[in-house]
C-alpha cells in the first residue's frame, strides 16, 4: 500500500514537471476549457439565482388570489364577491386589491400602479420606486403627470421613494390613493382588480379554492404554490435551453480536447518511448496522462467557476442579463445574492469534466502503448 | 420532458457510459474469440494492449456511475417542488413508473462495475491472465444492464410533466395525482430490526470464519449481500426515523441533505463499499483461477473481507450511535 | 543464464511490407561476461537486443532467463524450474522483469530534455514505488561514483558529451540490474570517450554485471575486456561466435 502511494506520488511529481515544461501547449487548452466552464457556470448560476430571487419574492405573496374571468380573459372582480368568499369556512380574510399597469411613452416603460391597503397616502400624492425616479430623473417634491383614461392629464406630487432594499420588486412601482387610482383609470367603484384570500389551514387551500370556483363559477383562484412551480419550471426550462444551446460549444470543445490529446509532438512521443524503454509500464504512462488531465481539469474547472461567480454575483451577469432577465426597461440595479450549492457544481462537473475526460481516454491510451523498443529503432 | 440542467447532465453521462460500455464490449468479443497468450503474433500483442484501454474505460465508468447515482437522487430531490404532493426525492421518483427502476439499476450497476474491477485487478496480477475470458464474458453481461439503465432513465425524464399553470382559462386545479406519495410506507419495524441485526451478526460471524479458516467464503459473500439489502430496508423502516426524529418520515433520501450534515453520503458510501467488497469475495471464490493466482487470490480475498468488515461496521456504527444518542424513540422498548 | 531457442521476430506479417528482423536464432549467453553482437546496421542486432532485454516479444521461439536474475517479482516466486520462460509473458510482466533485471544504454542516450540530471537518473525507479529518500540516496551515490555529484541540479542539455554519456550509464544502473544492455553506445563518441566508456564497462564487469553490447565499432568488439563476439547478419548468427 505504501509502495503504491509512493509510486503514485513519483508519477504525479513527474506529471507536474512535464506539464510545466509544456506550458505553451497546455495554456491554450486551459483557456478554452476555462471559457467553457465559465459560460456554462454563468448560465447556471444566473438562472438558479433568478429562481431563488423569484421564490423569495413569492414568499411574501398572498397564499391565494381570486380573479374574475370574462370570455376566458381576466376582468375586474365585483366587490360583492368579497362577502361570499368570507362566508366560506376556513377563510380568515378576503381583501380587494387595486393595481394595474401604466405605459409611459416618455421612457417607453410600464409602471405598476397600485393602491396600497395598509398604507395611507395623502390626496394628490404618490410614492414611486427607485427605477422610475432614475429614468425620469425626478425626486421628492416634483410633479409627475399621467394621461388618464379620458385623455386628460392628472398630476401628482411625489411624496417619497420606496426603500432600495426591495428594489427588484419595487423599481417600477407607483403607490397611489384609492380615489386617485379609480380616477386615473376610470375604474368603477364597485369593482377591484382581484381579491386576496388567506386561509386558516394551508392544507385546506385546494378545498377552499374548489369551493370558491363552485360558488363563483366565473372566478379563478390561483394558489401561490402553483405560481412558484410555474416559475421554477420556466426558469429550469430557460436554463436547460441555454445549456442545450451551449452543447454545440461543448461539442467543439470536446473535439478540441481530443485533438490536443491526440496531437503529440515528436518530442513528447520520444519522451514516452524513453520512459517505457527504461521500465515504465503502459499503465504507468496512462496514469501520467490521467493525472495530466485531472490537473488541467481541476484548474480550469476551479478558475472557470470562480470567474462565473464573480460575473454573476458581482457584476450582475452583465454579459447576458439582457437575454435572460426579462422584458423590463426599468432594470433594477440590484446585486444577486451570492449562492452556490454542491448540486450545481456537480452538474457542471458532469457537463464539462466528464466529457473532457472521456474524450481523452483513447488518445491517452494510444500515447501509452508506444513500443518500448521504439527508441532503439529510430 | 423537463429541460433542467441536471437532467441534461444525467442524460449526457448515460450516453457516454453506454457508449463506453458498447465500445468495450465490442473489443471484449474479439478478445474472447481470439485471445492466445502463448502467441507472439501482432494481433495478440494488439489485443493485450486493448486490455489496458478497457481497464481504463471501466475504471472511469465505475467512477462516473457512482457520481451519476448521487446526482440522480439529488436531482430527483431538487425537482420535487414541480410536482404536487412530492416532498422530496421519494415523491419525485414516483412521478412515473421509471423513477425507481432507474434508481435500482444505478445501484446495481455501481456494484457490477465494482465487481468487474475486482476481477480485473486480480487477473492482472497473474502472469498468464487466467481469468481473461471469464472477465470479458462478464463484461458482455454487464453491458445490457448499463444500456437498460440509460433507456430507463431517459423514459423517466421524458415522461415527466411538471404540474404548472398551463392554461389561463381551463380548469386550473392541480389534480391530485394518485400515486405520488411523498412517504415511503414503513415496514414493520420489529421485523426489519430483527432482519438487520441477524444479517449483521451472520456477516461478521461467517466473515471471521473466512478470515481465520479460509472457508465459507461464499456463505460470507451471500451474507454480506443480504446485509446490504437488509440495511436498505432498515434505513427505510427505522434508521431514517432516528435521523429525522419524526415517527412517520421513512424517506431514505433526505439523509443526503444538508440539514442532516450530508451524513447520508457516508452511510451510502459505506453500504456500497460493503456490498462490492463482500460480493467480490464470493465472485473470487467462485471463479477461482489457476496456479498462477494461488499467491494473489487469498490475499485479495482477505483484504476485501476486511474492507467489507470496516464498511459495514461504519454503517452499523453510525446508525446505532444515532439511535442511542438521540432522545427520539420509537417506543418499542 | 540467457537462452534463446529458435527465436524469430517479424513485423507486418502477412502484409506486403512484411519484414523478418530476426530469423531463427539459437543462442546461449553466460553470466558476468561482456558479449558483443557485431554486425552492420540493419543486421537485426538491435532487434535481438530488444528481445533479450524483454522489450518485445518474439513472434515465435523461446527465451528463458535464470530465475535468480528476476529480482523479487511476486508473480514468479514459487516456481521450481531453475529457468523461467519469458516468451509468453504479457507486456505488464515483461516490464516488471525488465526494470529490475536489465539496465539500458542507448545509442542516442535518450535522456529527457528539460529535466535535471538527478531526475533523469531517478526515472527508472519511479514505478518501483520505493521510498523517495532511499531512491534519491542511491541516485546521488551513482552521481558521485561517476564524478557528476556537482551536476545533479543541471539540466541534461547543458552537459558535455562525456557527462551525458555517464548520466545515461548511471540511469541504467539505477535499479541495480544484473544485466546491462548497450545499443551502439559509442556511435556518437570520439575515440577518447569511447575508450572511457569501455573502461567503465570493464569496471562494471568487475562488479559482477553481465554486459551485452550491440556495436559495429572495432574499438568495442576488439577491446581486450570483451569475452565473446557474436557476428550477426540478416537476422541470423554467423558461425558459432568467437
Amino acid at each position: 500500500m505504501t509502495s503504491w502511494i509512493e509510486k503514485q506520488r513519483s508519477i504525479l511529481d513527474y506529471t507536474l514537471s512535464s506539464l510545466i515544461r509544456r506550458k505553451g501547449k497546455n495554456i491554450s487548452l486551459f483557456i478554452v476549457y476555462t471559457l467553457v466552464v465559465f459560460i456554462l457556470a454563468s448560465a447556471m448560476f444566473f438562472t438558479e439565482a433568478m429562481k431563488r430571487e423569484a421564490s423569495l419574492i413569492l414568499k411574501g405573496a398572498p397564499e391565494m388570489v381570486v380573479q374574475r374571468l370574462l370570455m376566458g380573459r381576466y376582468d375586474p372582480i365585483p366587490l360583492d364577491y368579497l362577502q361570499k368568499i368570507r362566508g366560506i369556512r376556513g377563510v380568515i380574510s378576503a381583501d380587494a386589491r387595486l393595481w394595474g399597469y401604466y405605459y409611459d411613452p416618455a421612457v417607453g416603460a410600464n409602471y405598476t400602479v397600485m393602491a396600497p391597503r395598509n398604507q395611507s397616502i395623502a390626496q394628490g400624492k404618490i410614492i414611486i420606486g427607485k427605477g422610475i425616479a432614475r429614468v425620469r430623473m425626478i425626486n421628492k417634491g416634483d410633479i409627475l403627470s399621467f394621461h388618464a383614461y379620458d385623455g386628460q392629464v392628472r398630476s401628482f406630487t411625489i411624496d417619497g421613494e420606496l426603500p432600495a432594499a426591495s428594489e427588484l420588486v419595487s423599481a417600477d412601482l407607483i403607490l397611489i390613493t384609492e380615489a386617485g387610482f379609480r380616477d386615473l383609470f376610470g375604474f368603477p367603484a364597485s369593482h377591484a382588480t382581484d381579491i386576496v384570500v388567506s386561509v386558516r389551514n394551508p392544507q385546506e387551500l385546494l378545498t377552499i379554492a374548489r369551493k370558491i370556483s363552485e360558488q363563483l363559477p366565473d372566478t379563478r383562484p390561483i394558489i401561490r404554490d402553483e405560481i412558484v412551480r410555474t416559475y421554477d419550471s420556466v426558469f429550469d426550462w430557460r436554463g436547460g435551453m441555454v445549456i442545450v444551446l451551449i452543447m454545440m460549444a461543448l461539442l467543439a470543445f470536446v473535439i478540441f480536447a481530443w485533438e490536443k490529446a491526440s496531437g503529440l509532438s515528436a518530442e513528447e512521443k520520444r519522451e514516452i518511448g524513453i520512459l517505457k524503454a527504461i521500465g515504465w509500464e503502459t499503465s504507468d504512462v496512462i496514469a501520467v496522462k490521467t493525472y495530466e488531465g485531472s490537473v488541467v481539469s481541476f484548474f480550469s474547472f476551479a478558475f472557470g467557476i470562480l470567474l462565473a461567480y464573480g460575473h454573476v454575483f458581482f457584476s450582475s451577469a452583465f454579459l447576458f442579463a439582457p437575454a435572460l432577465k426579462g422584458w423590463s426597461v426599468l432594470y433594477p440595479d440590484f446585486r444577486i445574492t451570492p449562492f452556490i450549492d454542491p448540486h450545481q457544481v456537480g452538474i457542471l462537473f458532469f457537463l464539462t469534466v466528464v466529457p473532457y475526460t472521456v474524450a481523452t481516454i483513447v488518445p491517452s491510451w494510444r500515447a501509452a502503448i508506444v513500443d518500448p523498443d521504439s527508441v532503439m529503432r529510430s | 420532458m423537463i429541460l433542467h440542467p441536471a437532467i441534461v447532465a444525467l442524460v449526457l453521462v448515460s450516453f457516454l457510459i453506454g457508449g463506453m460500455m458498447i465500445y468495450s464490449a465490442f473489443f471484449g468479443v474479439r478478445i474472447i474469440g481470439r485471445w492466445d497468450i502463448k502467441s507472439g503474433s501482432e494481433e495478440q500483442l494488439a489485443l493485450e494492449r486493448k486490455t489496458y484501454l478497457i481497464s481504463t474505460i471501466l475504471s472511469y465508468v465505475f467512477v462516473f456511475q457512482i457520481g451519476s447515482l448521487f446526482l440522480y437522487v439529488y436531482t430527483a430531490d431538487s425537482l420535487h417542488n414541480l410536482f404536487v404532493g412530492a416532498m422530496c426525492a421519494a415523491g419525485s421518483l414516483y412521478v412515473d413508473p421509471y423513477g425507481y427502476p432507474t434508481f435500482i439499476l444505478k445501484i446495481l450497476n455501481c456494484i457490477l462495475a465494482g465487481l468487474w474491477l475486482i476481477v480485473n485487478y486480480v487477473d492482472n496480477r497473474a502472469y498468464d491472465y487466467p481469468l481473461i475470458r471469464k472477465k470479458y464474458v462478464m463484461l458482455l453481461i454487464l453491458t445490457p444492464f448499463f444500456i437498460t439503465e440509460g433507456i430507463s432513465q431517459w423514459l423517466y425524464f421524458a415522461q415527466m410533466r411538471a404540474d404548472v399553470i398551463t392554461s389561463c382559462c381551463g380548469s386550473l386545479f392541480s389534480s391530485e395525482r394518485s400515486g405520488v406519495g411523498s412517504e415511503i410506507a414503513g415496514l414493520p419495524v420489529k421485523a426489519a430490526m430483527a432482519g438487520f441485526y441477524l444479517s449483521l451478526v451472520l456477516t461478521f460471524a461467517t466473515g471471521l470464519v473466512f478470515l481465520i479458516k479460509e472457508k465459507w467464503g461464499r456463505l460470507f459473500s451471500f451474507a454480506s449481500g443480504l446485509l446490504f439489502l437488509m440495511s436498505c430496508v432498515a434505513l427505510v423502516s427505522f434508521i431514517s426515523l432516528y435521523f429525522y426524529e419524526l415517527p412517520t418520515h421513512h424517506c431514505p433520501f433526505c439523509v443526503l441533505q444538508r440539514e442532516y450534515g450530508y451524513i447520508g453520503y457516508l452511510l451510502y458510501a459505506a453500504l456500497l463499499t460493503g456490498a462490492v467488497s463482500g460480493l467480490g469475495v464470493g465472485v473470487l471464490v467462485t471463479i477461482r483461477g489457476g496456479a498462477s493466482l494461488s499467491g494473489t487470490l487469498p490475499l485479495v480475498q482477505r483484504r476485501l473481507a476486511m474492507i467489507c468488515f470496516l464498511a459495514y461496521a461504519m454503517f452499523a456504527g453510525i446508525s446505532i450511535y444515532r439511535m442511542v444518542s438521540t432522545d427520539f424513540t420509537l417506543g418499542l422498548f | 543464464m540467457i537462452r534463446l531457442l529458435n527465436v524469430r521476430k517479424g513485423f507486418n506479417l502477412g502484409r506486403t511490407n512484411e519484414f523478418i528482423a530476426v530469423g531463427g536464432v539459437d543462442l546461449s549467453l553466460e553470466g558476468n561476461r561482456i558479449t558483443v553482437l557485431k554486425g552492420p546496421s540493419g543486421s537485426g542486432k538491435t532487434t535481438l537486443l530488444s528481445l533479450i532485454g524483454c522489450m518485445s516479444r518474439p513472434t515465435s521461439g523461446r527465451i528463458s532467463l535464470l530465475r535468480n536474475l528476476l529480482g523479487n517479482n511476486g508473480f514468479l516466486k514459487d516456481g521450481d524450474t531453475p529457468e523461467v520462460e519469458v516468451t509468453s509473458l504479457p507486456e505488464r510482466f515483461l516490464t516488471e522483469i525488465r526494470r529490475q533485471t536489465f539496465g539500458f544504454i542507448f545509442q542516442q542516450l535518450n535522456l529527457i530534455k528539460g529535466v535535471t540530471v538527478l531526475e533523469n537518473i531517478l526515472l527508472p525507479a519511479y514505478p518501483l514505488g520505493k521510498k523517495h529518500g532511499v531512491v534519491k540516496k542511491r541516485a546521488e551515490e551513482l552521481l558521485d561514483m561517476f564524478g557528476l555529484g556537482d551536476r545533479a541540479a543541471a539540466r541534461v542539455e547543458w552537459l558535455s558529451g562525456g557527462e551525458a554519456q555517464r548520466v545515461a550509464i548511471a540511469r541504467a544502473l539505477m535499479n541495480d540490474p544484473p544485466i546491462i544492455i548497450a545499443d551502439e553506445p559509442t556511435a556518437h563518441l570520439d575515440s577518447k570517450l569511447s575508450r572511457e566508456f569501455m573502461d567503465i564497462i570493464a569496471h562494471l564487469k568487475g562488479q559482477g554485471k553481465t554486459i551485452i553490447i550491440a556495436s559495429h565499432d572495432p574499438l568495442v568488439f576488439e577491446a581486450p575486456v570483451v569475452d565473446r563476439v557474436i557476428a550477426v547478419r540478416d537476422g541470423m548468427i554467423d558461425g558459432a561466435g568467437a
